[in-house]
């Protein structure tokens, strides 16, 4: 019912409070926003019920006389009750939840842009059809270019150990695992950039591994992505470029370009 | 306003409430007088006893140390973090810090407190037996434990330092090639130790609820607190075994060539293993299959204290008692079934399954907490110090339990994983559980233990210090998690807001350093000018309160009727008796001496 009621609020349209979450920069971002603002409101209803009944218990069963209280020990209707409530509540929550999964984990058959990820340690790998690579790591953090308003296929891998791709802005992350390729897509709304960081811890510089995901107008992606392929076929260990305002890296790893604009669009 | 005297010394008398023969008073003798006539004093006592009160004591001042332990290490990571790009650890120090900090808590504090420590002290005393089936067993099971925490500790001073690949050890960061140091051997035989030795005392304490309960105690007039250890033994029996086995894998991996976890070095075709490959996702299988019911060892126990104290502080039975047993064994069987929950992002396990049953832990948990409620539910609530602390993870755990929810579906999942919020979650767990209700379960049990009170105006303040840290520490790590602050990193980006939040967790955990300083000065002062408590200071109900405190050695001369799940009150209200299971309507008056 609780859930019934949250997810009526959530998917009529009303506009919520984000409850400390990031309202989603992707669709899928987006699908998942709405999931947890019907489970914090079914929590908050559900939690907010237990609090009060512990609260009221505790204030108004204080210790007044040394007079036993009854000896009560089962009630069966209400305990069945508090049992069948939770799981009609549960059916509820799964329910949504599935509906959301299988939307946020949906990889479409012909996605606008793929992009294969290599994580290792520390640092990113972005590889895109063509020889094209961007790479960066601790000091020079890399910047996936891809474009917004279409489907993004990524097929994310690791070099040596666990990492973990994620985009807080994306509400999204996905393990880095070595030894197995795991697909997932993302389809930006809107043209920005966004910070991602490693959260798996990978080692010694895990808390430096950061990089940015850069949304263009697919046309500005096309246009970029010939002009890589061009740089690549040139010269096949050449360093790529970046669209626009963007300085390359004097340092780091032997193909290194990255986004010094971290945190700054 | 009720004074503290009158707490500790209710106006009934345990002693003497029909004239029958009393119990023996502990109050006129010394600490360990049962103790006296039976084998060596002193230090030989604690070095060679079998006895599980000795045992069990050994356990909780061990386990409490290495608390304190991690406890500190827990301070100096939050020192860390309260500016964005510290200096005062090293990369490396910080990650064998949160490392041994997570392992210190989890495997030699939480579970050894309960489960070798009160389960093995209380649970014989409950069931009213002389000791636990197997005293030699138990004896190893303690010297494994002391052994297995002190190899852990000594990872700080071998070459390389301490293992520094997080407390779940993910493969293959945790192998040869990531972390090549002696650290990481170290703590691997640090866990096999006490593997075995949590193996050994579960199997000895299955044995000894199943088979060493005294005449009339059925099982269905076991207290839940029995009934949460007998079930998490079972627990143990299912998941240390593959931790224990997995652990070996990963040494095999470390030094004698073996691939089980690893890629590297075997033969890839387009980057991808073939059938002669190891596999990492592998050890996250085995890790979590052990980690989920583990995270249960470790609330299970929790949960029938919290049990124990609630009856006993309003002065009313258990609600919904066999509800509680079946609700404790559902959580159990379920518990099984949802180690993939901490797999979610991997991409590689079947979400909905996982899901569903994870979400499904909520009810019987949620049985758990109405039936809580429900006992304090016109009730004569008391609020001594172990009310307190109880009532406290009662809040605590509410509020992990409601983000465990959220956790549980996959899409929350995917955007909170590795992050603050997934920390924020798991500390308010098993906070609440292992330290709110752990030391509800110390201030509840030390009168029985030692025959002192424990003073009752610093415990307050020890739990309300405490309750306030707790609430300061973590909360604000559910925003910063929310704002995307990974886990496990030792710097962050200052531009991002999220130091403020930082600075107010590390605020909140120097609040609960300074509480457990006070339960220190608790000690002393409880040793330095001991209060005796008597048999029975909180008119308990079960059966260890009919002993005398300490309890002589094995524990029993006499045993009172055995008709419910609350003996000792049925013997002292014989007004407002538990409902019987038994055939007989009105008990015998006189006791039943032990065969």
């Amino acid at each position: 019912m609780v859930g019934v009621l949250a997810a009526a609020l959530v998917f009529g349209g009303c506009k919520l409070p984000s409850f400390g979450f990031y309202p989603g920069a992707t669709t899928q971002g987006r699908t998942t926003f709405q999931l947890w603002q019907g489970f914090f409101i079914a929590g908050l209803v559900v939690g907010g019920f237990v609090l009060i009944l512990i609260l009221w218990a505790v204030f108004k069963y204080r210790r007044t006389s040394e007079d036993i209280p009854k000896q009560t020990q089962y009630h069966t209707v209400l305990e069945v009750s508090y049992t069948v409530v939770p799981i009609l509540i549960v059916l509820v929550l799964f329910v949504f939840t599935v509906l959301a999964e299988n939307k946020v984990d949906a990889t479409p058959a012909n996605p606008g842009a793929r992009v294969s990820v290599n994580a290792f340690q520390w640092g990113w790998e972005f590889d895109y059809p063509g020889g094209v690579k961007v790479i960066g790591q601790t000091t020079q953090a890399p910047t996936m270019v891809i474009p917004a308003g279409t489907d993004v296929q990524i097929t994310l891998q690791s070099l040596d150990v666990l990492h973990g791709f994620y985009v807080p802005q994306f509400n999204f992350s996905r393990y880095a695992s070595p030894g197995y390729k795991t697909t997932f897509d993302f389809n930006v709304l809107h043209p920005g950039t966004y910070r991602g960081q490693c959260t798996q811890l990978c080692g010694l510089y895990h808390s430096l591994m950061f990089f940015n995901v850069r949304a263009v107008t697919p046309s500005q992606y096309a246009a970029w992505l010939r002009a890589q392929q061009a740089l690549a076929q040139l010269k096949p260990a050449s360093v790529p470029q970046l669209p626009s305002g963007v300085k390359a890296g004097s340092s780091g790893a032997n193909l290194s370009t990255s986004g010094s604009d971290a945190f700054s669009d | 306003m009720r004074s503290v005297t009158e707490v500790l010394n209710p106006p009934v008398v345990v002693d003497q409430p029909h004239g029958a023969a009393a119990p023996p008073s502990s109050g006129d003798h010394g600490h360990d007088g049962g103790h006296a006539e039976h084998g060596p004093t002193g230090i030989l006592k604690w070095l060679t006893s079998t006895d599980h009160k000795v045992i069990g004591m050994s356990y909780m001042i061990t386990s409490l140390v290495m608390f304190y332990l991690a406890g500190i290490m827990a301070l100096l990571i939050r020192l860390q973090l309260t500016t964005p790009h510290a200096t005062l650890l090293s990369f490396n120090q910080y990650n064998e810090l949160f490392t041994m900090h997570g392992s210190l808590m989890l495997y030699l504090f939480a579970g050894p407190f309960a489960f070798g420590g009160l389960a093995n002290y209380i649970v014989p005393l409950q069931i009213g037996a002389p000791d636990m089936a197997f005293p030699r067993l138990n004896a190893l099971s303690y010297w494994l434990y002391l052994t297995g925490s002190i190899t852990m500790l000594l990872g700080f001073f071998v070459a390389g330092g301490a293992a520094s690949f997080g407390w779940v050890a993910y493969a293959p960061l945790s192998g040869a090639t990531s972390s090549p140091g002696i650290g990481g051997d170290v703590w691997i035989m640090a866990l096999v130790l006490t593997g075995f030795s949590a193996i050994f005392t579960g199997v000895n304490l299955v044995a000894t609820t199943f088979y060493l309960r005294a005449p009339g105690m059925t099982m269905f007039r076991m207290p839940i607190f029995t009934w949460n250890m007998l079930v998490t033994g079972i627990l143990i029996l299912i998941a240390f075994p593959v931790l224990t086995s997995a652990l070996i894998m990963l040494f095999c991996d470390r030094h004698f060539g073996t691939h089980i976890f690893t890629v590297t070095g075997c033969h890839l075709v387009n980057g991808l293993p073939t059938a002669s490959c190891g596999s990492p996702l592998l050890w996250q299988n085995l890790f979590w299959f052990f980690g989920h019911p583990e995270v249960y060892i470790l609330a299970l126990p929790f949960f029938g204290i919290a049990t124990e104290v609630f009856p006993v502080f309003a002065r009313k039975p258990v609600f919904g008692y066999k509800g509680m047993v079946f609700a404790t064994m559902a959580i159990a069987a379920l518990s099984t079934g949802v180690w993939a929950h901490h797999m979610f992002t991997t991409g590689a396990v079947l979400l909905p399954f996982f899901s569903f049953l994870s979400l499904l832990i909520a009810v019987p948990t949620g049985i758990k907490f109405f039936n809580w409620i429900g006992t304090l539910w016109h009730g004569q609530l008391v609020f001594t110090t172990a009310m307190l602390f109880s009532l406290g993870f009662l809040f605590a755990f509410l509020m992990g339990g409601v983000t465990g929810i959220m956790l549980a579906s996959p899409p929350i999942d995917f955007a909170t994983h590795d992050t603050y919020f997934v920390v924020a979650h798991f500390h308010q767990v098993l906070f609440g559980t292992a330290v709110l209700a752990g030391f509800a379960g110390l201030y509840y049990w030390y009168p029985k233990m030692f025959g002192r009170m424990l003073n009752e105006t610093l415990g307050k303040w020890h739990f309300w210090l405490l309750f306030i840290g707790f609430w300061v520490t973590f909360m604000p790590q559910y925003v910063v998690g929310l704002l995307g602050m990974p886990r496990r990193v030792a710097s962050y980006p200052s531009n991002l807001g999220w130091q403020s939040y930082n600075i107010v967790s590390t605020v909140g955990a120097f609040i609960i350093g300074v509480s457990f300083f006070i339960l220190l000065v608790n000690f002393v002062v409880s040793w330095r000018n001991p209060v005796p408590a008597g048999n029975n200071p909180w008119d308990a109900h079960t059966l260890e309160w009919f002993t005398t405190s300490p309890p002589p050695h094995h524990n029993y001369t006499h045993l009172p009727p055995i008709r419910s799940e609350r003996p000792t009150w049925d013997y002292n209200h014989p007004d407002n008796l538990t409902v019987h299971h038994g055939p007989s309507k009105s008990p015998p008056k006189e006791k039943v001496p032990v065969a």
